[in-house]
């Protein structure tokens, strides 16, 4: 059976947990798990994953060309490697995955299988469409598959017991296509919205940015991460990284909170996995109850703070 | 300047899809077609930045059914200068589209290609990054903001921590992120207008390009219903029964 190539999702000294998801996705299709990690000074990130357990080898591709990991100059190096003999090249569906695995796929003149939330066999794999809609089941007879996992559909892998080695490896370097200029972060002390235990978010019934320390109170009280709809992050209340849904983020948390949310098609594309499903709404009619286990209609402006003094 | 833009027709994004009951796909026979959401805003970009004096021609390229003519109406309506139709019936994938794009953007010669982050269809989010591989061209994928410069161009894309700014030098290939811009409404006249703006149909076998699928969909189901819930009375009512009945808190 041919190996699987993971490529670390990372920031040089630490793995995102994106990466676990992959190995437990790989862990699912078979054969030797090496996790490809490319950056600039990311020795801590690749002994991070040599402790993931199921992990037979770290390959570490450590040059100032892969400070940012621009897809440019990483998609070349993941190519090269995979010609040495892979069957599968797997990514987490983040933004960074999917930035680089359809780069990589067309450089080997193969399709690219996005988002996959299933394994049937080693060729074969299931994939929501339409919004999650539809889940097809497709099957690929390139010799090489490039596949982004969804996070939210494989158990992260644990982060300590494997002892892998770590071997050096080199590739051609900047490809002088690109140039990394700056990055705006959002700064939160809450967990990341695809990792947390709860996610409280909020529509455009939140009104304005303003009357979102509410939700953020809620939040703290339930150490919950705050995500909205696209309509609350096109009004300018949040930023683009809190967008739940088809074309944003997609979260399957043990509770999620919908707070003046409708429940469009495209904002339950991101959250009807989730676990438990809570939403107050004032209108009785909002399609979001159709799928909340528990639906409270009233103005969020008493029912929040009310819930946030109860807890 | 020249642009060109991929413009894909798609089951309107308001359309609640079936499956087909023998599991062969979704239903797309008479259900409303629109441009891919993404692509309206691909095409509204590429307008501003023409009327900004950054780009003097704008191409609409559509690789699809004759149908798919409607689509490319939409983009010359919305300020397009002309279009291309690649006309096959064939299911298309992403590298097979890529391969078409790639043939096409060889004969055009375009600086930059916008296309839509993603189809709301298959929602692959493929296109656009394995067009920039077959071209060996810089790829700035959900972009929230273009400003091209003296042989390079800024983008700011949406990533999941929040923003990144790259700069790519042209030619390169740019994908439509929700935030890019708010596409304009075509006008009556412009709609007119549009009927009469050259619109030219070329055959992938034209281009020498194989668009035969790479992968076999086998099944196409659909998800497992969520059991709907109860209401509450209150909101002491929600905070027991998230305690007592679903142990989350
Ligand atoms: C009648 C019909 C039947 C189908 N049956 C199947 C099936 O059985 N199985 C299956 O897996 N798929 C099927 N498909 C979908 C199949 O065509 C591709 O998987 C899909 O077109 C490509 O993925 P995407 O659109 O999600 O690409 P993305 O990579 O998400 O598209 C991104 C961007 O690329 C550009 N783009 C993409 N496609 C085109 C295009 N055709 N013309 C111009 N620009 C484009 C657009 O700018 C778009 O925003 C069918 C499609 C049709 C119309
Ligand atoms: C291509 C495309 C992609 C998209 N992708 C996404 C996506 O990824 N994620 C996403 O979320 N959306 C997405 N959308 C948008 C989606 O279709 C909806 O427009 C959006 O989700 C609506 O957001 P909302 O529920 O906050 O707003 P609305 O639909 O306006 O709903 C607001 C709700 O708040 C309630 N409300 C108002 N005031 C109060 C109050 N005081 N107390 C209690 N309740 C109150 C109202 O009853 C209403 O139900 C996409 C759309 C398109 C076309």
């Amino acid at each position: 059976m041919a190996n699987i190539l993971v490529v670390a999702e990372h920031d040089n000294a630490t793995l995102k947990p994106a990466t676990l998801n992959a190995v437990t996705a790989a862990g699912t299709i078979g054969g030797d798990i090496h996790v490809l990690v490319a950056g600039k000074g990311a020795q801590a990130a690749a002994e991070a994953a040599s402790k993931v357990a199921g992990v037979a080898k770290v390959l570490l591709a450590d040059d100032s060309a892969y400070e940012h990991q621009l897809p440019e100059d990483v998609a070349p190096l993941v190519v090269a490697t995979a010609k040495g003999g892979y069957g599968h090249v797997l990514a987490g569906a983040t933004s960074v995955g999917k930035n680089l695995a359809p780069r990589v796929a067309a450089l080997l003149d193969v399709a690219a299988i996005s988002d996959i939330t299933g394994v049937v066999s080693a060729d074969t794999f299931e994939r929501p469409i339409y919004a999650g809609n539809a889940i097809a089941t497709v099957q690929s007879k390139d010799a090489v598959k490039v596949v982004t996992v969804r996070t939210t559909a494989f158990e992260t892998a644990a982060a300590t017991g494997g002892s892998a080695s770590v071997e050096p490896v080199s590739g051609a370097g900047a490809a002088g296509l690109s140039r990394f200029v700056s990055a705006e972060l959002t700064k939160s002390e809450r967990p990341e919205l695809t990792a947390a235990r709860v996610v409280v978010s909020g529509g455009r019934g939140m009104q304005s940015g303003e009357n979102f320390p509410l939700l953020e109170a809620l939040a703290d009280k339930l150490g919950a991460a705050v995500g909205a709809s696209r309509a609350a992050v096109d009004a300018g209340f949040v930023p683009n990284d809190y967008q739940v849904g088809q074309t944003g983020k997609i979260v399957a948390p043990e509770l999620y909170i919908a707070v003046g949310i409708s429940g469009a098609i495209q904002h339950l594309a991101g959250m009807k996995d989730s676990k438990v499903i809570v939403a107050i709404n004032k209108d009785e009619e909002a399609p979001i109850f159709q799928v909340a286990d528990y639906g409270l209609v009233a103005d969020l402006f008493k029912a929040v703070p009310e819930l946030e003094q109860a807890l | 300047m020249r642009i060109l833009v991929p413009v894909k027709r798609v089951v309107d994004y308001n359309v609640k899809i079936r499956v087909k009951a023998d599991g062969s796909g979704v239903e797309t026979a008479n259900v409303k077609m629109s441009m891919n959401p993404f692509d309206e805003i691909a095409v509204e970009e590429a307008v501003r930045l023409k009327e900004a004096g950054k780009a003097s021609e704008i191409v609409a390229v559509s690789v699809g059914p004759a149908q798919a003519q409607e689509t490319l109406r939409t983009a010359l309506a919305m300020g397009a200068d002309r279009a291309i139709l690649v006309q096959t019936d064939a299911e298309t994938q992403p590298l097979a589209v890529a391969k078409v794009l790639k043939a096409l953007v060889e004969k055009e010669g375009p600086q930059l290609v916008i296309l839509g982050k993603q189809a709301i269809d298959d929602d692959c989010n493929q296109t656009g990054q394995m067009l920039a591989a077959l071209l060996g061209w810089g790829q700035g994928t959900f972009a929230s903001k273009v400003v091209p410069g003296e042989g390079s161009v800024a983008v700011t894309r949406e990533i999941d921590g929040g923003l990144e700014t790259v700069d790519l030098t042209l030619p390169a290939i740019v994908t439509a992120d929700l935030r890019l811009n708010e596409p304009r409404y075509a006008s009556l006249p412009n709609i007119m207008k549009a009927k009469k703006k050259p619109l030219e149909t070329v055959t992938p076998d034209s281009l020498g390009v194989d668009v035969a699928p790479r992968l076999t969909t086998l099944t196409v189901v659909e998800p497992a219903r969520r059991k709907a819930g109860v209401k509450v009375a209150d909101v002491a009512t929600l905070v027991d029964k998230l305690k007592t009945e679903a142990r989350v808190i």
